[in-house]
C-alpha cells in the first residue's frame, strides 16, 4: 500500500476544518490544551479572590465590590469545579493523552477521529454553560464542588442554587457525556491501533496511564451522570431521591423521605476515581520524564504498570471514606479504612521506583525533570496524609478543616498540575517546534516549587489547630482569629505564586513564535514521538508505519553505540 | 543534541497489531468508518467498530447500575413519620399498565430477531461479494426483504408504546413525583427510550449508507453493531421490565 491511499496522508484545507473542527488528533489535543490553560486561569483567578476575602472580608473591590459571605462560597464551588473537571481532567487526558497517545503507539490517528472532534466540543459547550452560570440571576451555585443535597436539590435553598445551580449540574452532564466518548476513544485506539511490534509491555508508561484513566473515566462518569439526573429531577420535577422533608425560611418543602446520603455515595463512587483520573496521567509522565532525563532505564516497568493497575482497582472500592462523617455503621468505616490503606502500597512502589530510576542515573537538571522531581515531592507530601485521614477516629477531628484543604490540593491538584508542566516543558517542542526558555523554566519552577508548599503546607497545621474550611470570615470567632497570621502568610504567598504563572504563560507563548527552532529529539528520548519530525506531519509518520523493536526506556544500554535504544531501532536489545 | 534516527520505512500493509506479527494492519486508522472503503483493512474496521460498542455499553450498563442501586437504596429508606412518630416506608408502589409493557416487550423481542436477519444478511452479502463479481458466476435470487425498516418501525412501536403506557400512568394518577416508585417507572423507562431512540438514529444511518451507495462492507460494520447495541438494548429492557415487576 502507498502512502498516496492513506485516508491520513492529505492534511485537510482550510482555517476551519484545519484548526476548528480538526479530526487530527493533535489539533484536538492542542484545543484541548488552550482549553484548560483558559479554565485554570479563571479558576486560579477564583482562588486569588477567595484568599484576598479571607485577609480582608470588608475590602471593597474593583469591579467586584464588598466579597459577600455566600459569594466566597460561590467561589469556591466554582474553583473547585472548573479545576477538578476542565483543568485536572481536561488537560492531562484530553490534552496531552489525545496529542501523543496516538503516536506513541504507532497509530495515524485516534480510533474514531469525528467522534474525537465530538467529544473537544461538547467539553466546550460543558465550559461555556459553567461559565454562564455566573451571569444569571442569583449568579453561581455554592453548593461546593461535590453539591451534596438537600442545599444543592432545592432550588430556594439559597443565591445561585436557581438557575446557576441547574447551569452547574448540566454543564457537568454534559461534560460526563464528553468524557465518556473520549474514554471509549482512548480505550479502543490503545488496544487496536497499536503499531507492529507495540505490544502492552512495550507501551510507554505515560500510554498505560491514559489507558488506565480511560478504563477508570468510563465506569465512573456513567455513575456521575446518572447522579446528576437523579439531582436534575429532585429540583425540577418534584421528586424526593436525595430531599427529605426540609424546612427553608420556615417554608415546608414539597420533598419527603428521600437520603441525601444516596448522593454522596454515587457522587463519591465516580469521586474517588476521579482524584485518580487527575493523578495517573501525571505519573505517566513523571516516569517518562525521570526516565529520559536520568538516562536509566524506568526501576521496575511491569511493577509501575501493575502498580497503576492495581491503583485504579482500589480507587473503585475507596469511595466511603469521604463519607465517615456523614453517619455510616462503623464496619463500614473500617472496611472502607483498610481498602483506602491499602492503596498507600501501589503508590509507595511508585515512589520507591521513581527513587530508584534517579539513584545513580546521569541526571540532566532541565526544566521538564525539575518539574518530575517536584511531582514526586508533591506526590509524596501530599500522598502521606492520606493514609491519616484514612483513619475514621482521625477524620472525624479533620474532616472538614484545611488538613483535608491541604492534603487533596497538594495530591490531587498541584502534583497533577506539576505533571501538566512537566509535559508542558517536556513535548511542547515537539508539538509547537520550538524550544521553551530554560532559564525562565528554572525561574518558574522554583518560585512555583517554594510557593506551594508555602500555600498547602500550613494547611495542615491549620487544620490540625480545628480551622473549618468553607468559612468566609474568621474574625469573630476566637479560636480562630488567632489563626489569622497563617492565612496572612498563605495568602502573600499565593498572589507570588500566581503571579509567577505569568511567567509560564509567556514563556509558553514567547517561545512558541520565537523560541530556538527545535529539532527532532531534543531530549535524546526513545519513544515513537520522537522517531518523526517536529512538529509531526498530519498522518504522524509521513507516510510510514513504525515497526517496534524495543521497550520504551533502554537508556545506557551496554554495548550501544549511543545512550539510549529507540524504541524503532532495530533488535539489538531484549529486555522485555 | 541527538540525531534523527530514521524510522523503518515499512509500508502499512506490512504491519500487524501490536504484538501480532502476522494480522495485517488497517491502512489509515481511523476515518469512523469514512473513506477507505477498499476490503482489506474491513475486517480490522469492523473490529475496531465493536471494540468501541464493547466501551459504550460498559458505559450505559454502568448509568443502569447506578439507577438500580439507587432504587434498591431508595426503597429500603426508612422515613420519619410525624403523626404516628415511627419510621415507615414511603416507597408507595405504582399500578404498571402490565398488558401494555407485554406488548412492548413482544415488539421490542420481535426487532431484536428482525435486526438480526438484517445483520446476517449484510454478513453474508459481504462474504459472498468476492464469488459474485466472477463473470457467469449466479447466486440466485437475492434477499430483499427490508429487515432493517421492519425494526426501524417496530423500534418506533416499542416507543410509541412506551408513551402509551406513560399516559396509562398519568391516568391511573402516577406521575413522576407521585411517590419514590413512580419516580423510578419513569426514570428508567426514559433512560431506556432515550438509548434506544440512539439505536433508531443509528438504523436510519444504516438506511442513510445504503442510499449514499457506500460499500457493502461500510453498511455492514454500521448494521453489526447497531444490531448488537440493538440486543443491548433488548436485553435491558427485560432487566428494567424485570426490576420494575420483581422488585415493587
Amino acid at each position: 500500500m502507498v502512502a498516496m491511499e492513506n485516508p491520513h496522508a492529505h492534511a485537510p484545507q482550510g482555517f476551519i476544518r484545519k484548526y476548528i473542527f480538526s479530526l487530527d488528533h493533535k489539533v484536538i489535543g492542542i484545543q484541548y490544551f488552550f482549553l484548560a490553560l483558559t479554565a485554570v486561569f479563571v479558576g486560579m483567578f477564583l482562588s486569588l479572590l477567595m484568599r484576598i476575602h479571607l485577609l480582608w472580608p470588608s475590602a471593597n473591590l474593583p469591579i467586584f465590590g464588598v466579597i459577600q459571605p455566600e459569594t466566597y462560597l460561590t467561589l469556591l464551588t466554582m474553583h473547585g469545579t472548573i479545576m477538578v473537571f476542565f483543568v485536572l481532567t481536561t488537560a492531562p487526558q484530553g490534552g496531552f493523552g489525545n496529542y501523543f497517545l496516538p503516536i506513541q503507539i504507532g497509530a495515524p490517528d485516534m480510533a474514531f477521529p469525528v467522534l474525537n472532534m465530538l467529544s473537544f466540543w461538547t467539553t466546550f459547550i460543558a465550559f461555556v454553560v459553567i461559565i454562564a452560570a455566573f451571569f444569571v440571576q442569583g449568579g453561581a451555585p455554592l453548593h461546593g464542588w461535590t453539591g451534596y443535597p438537600p442545599l444543592s436539590a432545592v432550588q430556594s435553598a439559597g443565591p445561585g442554587e436557581g438557575l446557576g445551580a441547574d447551569l452547574w449540574i448540566t454543564s457537568i452532564a454534559i461534560f460526563c457525556v464528553a468524557s465518556l466518548m473520549g474514554a471509549l476513544n482512548f480505550i479502543t485506539t490503545t488496544l487496536d491501533l497499536r503499531a507492529k511490534g507495540m505490544t502492552l509491555m512495550r507501551m510507554p508508561l505515560t500510554v498505560w496511564s491514559w489507558f488506565i484513566t480511560a478504563i477508570l473515566g468510563l465506569l465512573a462518569f456513567g455513575v456521575l451522570l446518572s447522579a446528576g439526573i437523579l439531582l436534575l429531577m429532585d429540583r425540577n420535577l418534584g421528586t424526593s431521591f436525595y430531599v427529605p422533608l426540609v424546612v427553608v425560611s420556615g417554608q415546608v418543602m414539597g420533598h419527603k423521605g428521600g437520603s441525601p446520603l444516596l448522593w454522596q455515595h454515587l457522587f463519591w463512587f465516580f469521586g474517588h476515581p476521579e482524584v485518580y483520573i487527575a493523578i495517573l496521567p501525571g505519573m505517566g509522565v513523571a516516569s517518562q520524564v525521570l526516565s529520559t532525563f536520568s538516562r536509566k532505564p524506568i526501576f521496575g516497568y511491569r511493577a509501575m504498570v501493575y502498580a497503576m493497575l492495581s491503583i485504579g482497582f482500589f480507587g473503585f472500592m475507596v469511595w466511603g471514606h469521604h463519607m465517615f462523617m456523614s453517619g455510616m455503621s462503623p464496619y463500614s468505616a473500617f472496611a472502607f479504612s483498610l481498602l483506602t490503606m491499602c492503596i498507600g502500597v501501589p503508590s509507595a512502589i511508585k515512589t520507591f521506583n521513581w527513587l530508584g530510576t534517579m539513584w545513580k542515573g546521569r541526571i540532566r537538571f532541565q526544566t521538564p525533570m525539575l518539574y518530575a522531581i517536584g511531582f514526586v515531592s508533591l506526590f509524596v507530601s501530599g500522598g502521606l496524609s492520606g493514609p491519616f485521614l484514612a483513619q475514621p477516629v482521625l477524620d472525624i477531628q479533620l474532616h472538614d478543616t484545611y488538613f483535608v484543604v491541604g492534603h487533596f490540593h497538594l495530591i490531587m491538584g498541584v502534583a497533577a498540575i506539576f505533571g501538566m508542566f512537566a509535559a508542558t516543558y517536556y513535548w511542547v517542542p515537539k508539538m509547537f517546534g520550538r524550544m521553551m526558555n530554560e532559564t525562565w523554566g528554572r525561574v518558574h519552577f522554583f518560585i512555583t516549587l517554594a510557593g506551594t508548599y508555602a500555600i498547602f503546607m500550613p494547611m495542615h497545621y491549620l487544620g490540625m489547630a480545628g480551622g473549618t474550611r468553607r468559612y468566609s470570615d474568621y474574625r469573630e470567632v476566637k479560636y480562630l482569629a488567632t489563626l489569622i497570621p497563617l492565612h496572612q502568610f498563605m495568602t502573600y504567598a499565593a498572589i507570588i505564586t500566581i503571579a509567577a504563572q505569568f511567567i509560564f504563560v509567556i514563556n509558553l507563548f514567547w517561545s512558541m513564535f520565537k523560541g530556538p527552532k527545535a529539532s527532532d529529539n531534543p531530549w535524546e528520548a526513545t519513544t515513537l514521538e520522537w522517531t518523526t519530525t517536529t512538529p509531526p506531519p498530519h498522518d504522524n509518520f509521513g507516510g510510514v508505519t513504525p515497526v517496534v523493536h524495543n521497550g520504551p526506556y533502554e537508556y545506557g544500554v551496554p554495548g550501544a553505540a549511543k545512550d539510549y535504544v529507540m524504541q524503532t531501532d532495530p533488535a539489538t536489545v531484549s529486555t522485555h | 543534541m541527538a540525531t534523527y534516527a530514521p524510522i523503518d520505512a515499512i509500508r502499512e500493509g506490512q504491519t500487524g497489531r501490536g504484538g501480532s506479527t502476522s494480522t495485517p494492519k488497517p491502512p489509515g486508522g481511523g476515518e469512523d468508518g469514512r473513506g477507505g472503503d477498499s476490503g482489506p483493512n474491513y475486517g480490522a474496521r469492523l473490529r475496531r467498530a465493536r471494540l468501541g460498542l464493547i466501551c459504550g455499553v460498559a458505559t450505559v450498563t454502568m448509568v443502569f447500575v447506578s439507577l438500580t442501586s439507587a432504587y434498591i437504596v431508595r426503597q429500603g429508606l426508612p422515613t420519619y413519620d410525624e403523626p404516628t412518630g415511627s419510621y415507615v416506608h414511603d416507597w408507595g408502589g405504582t399500578d404498571l399498565p402490565w398488558r401494555l409493557l407485554g406488548i412492548n416487550t413482544i415488539l421490542l423481542l420481535a426487532s431484536s430477531v428482525t435486526i438480526e436477519f438484517a445483520r446476517r444478511g449484510l454478513a453474508r452479502q459481504v462474504a459472498l461479494a468476492p464469488v459474485k463479481s466472477i463473470p457467469g458466476v449466479s447466486l440466485g435470487a437475492e434477499n430483499k426483504f427490508p429487515w432493517l425498516g421492519v425494526t426501524a418501525i417496530l423500534g418506533f412501536g416499542f416507543l410509541i408504546g412506551q408513551g402509551m403506557a406513560w399516559r396509562e400512568l398519568h391516568l391511573r394518577g402516577f406521575f413522576v413525583n407521585t411517590n419514590p416508585s413512580s419516580s423510578f417507572v419513569f426514570l428508567l423507562t426514559a433512560t431506556h427510550a432515550v438509548h434506544l431512540a440512539g439505536g433508531i438514529v443509528a438504523l436510519l444511518w444504516a438506511a442513510a449508507t445504503a442510499l449514499l451507495h457506500r460499500s457493502v462492507e461500510s453498511r455492514r460494520i454500521v448494521v453489526d453493531i447497531t444490531a448488537w447495541y440493538w440486543h443491548f438494548m433488548a436485553v435491558l429492557w427485560i432487566y428494567v421490565f424485570a426490576l420494575l415487576g420483581f422488585a415493587r
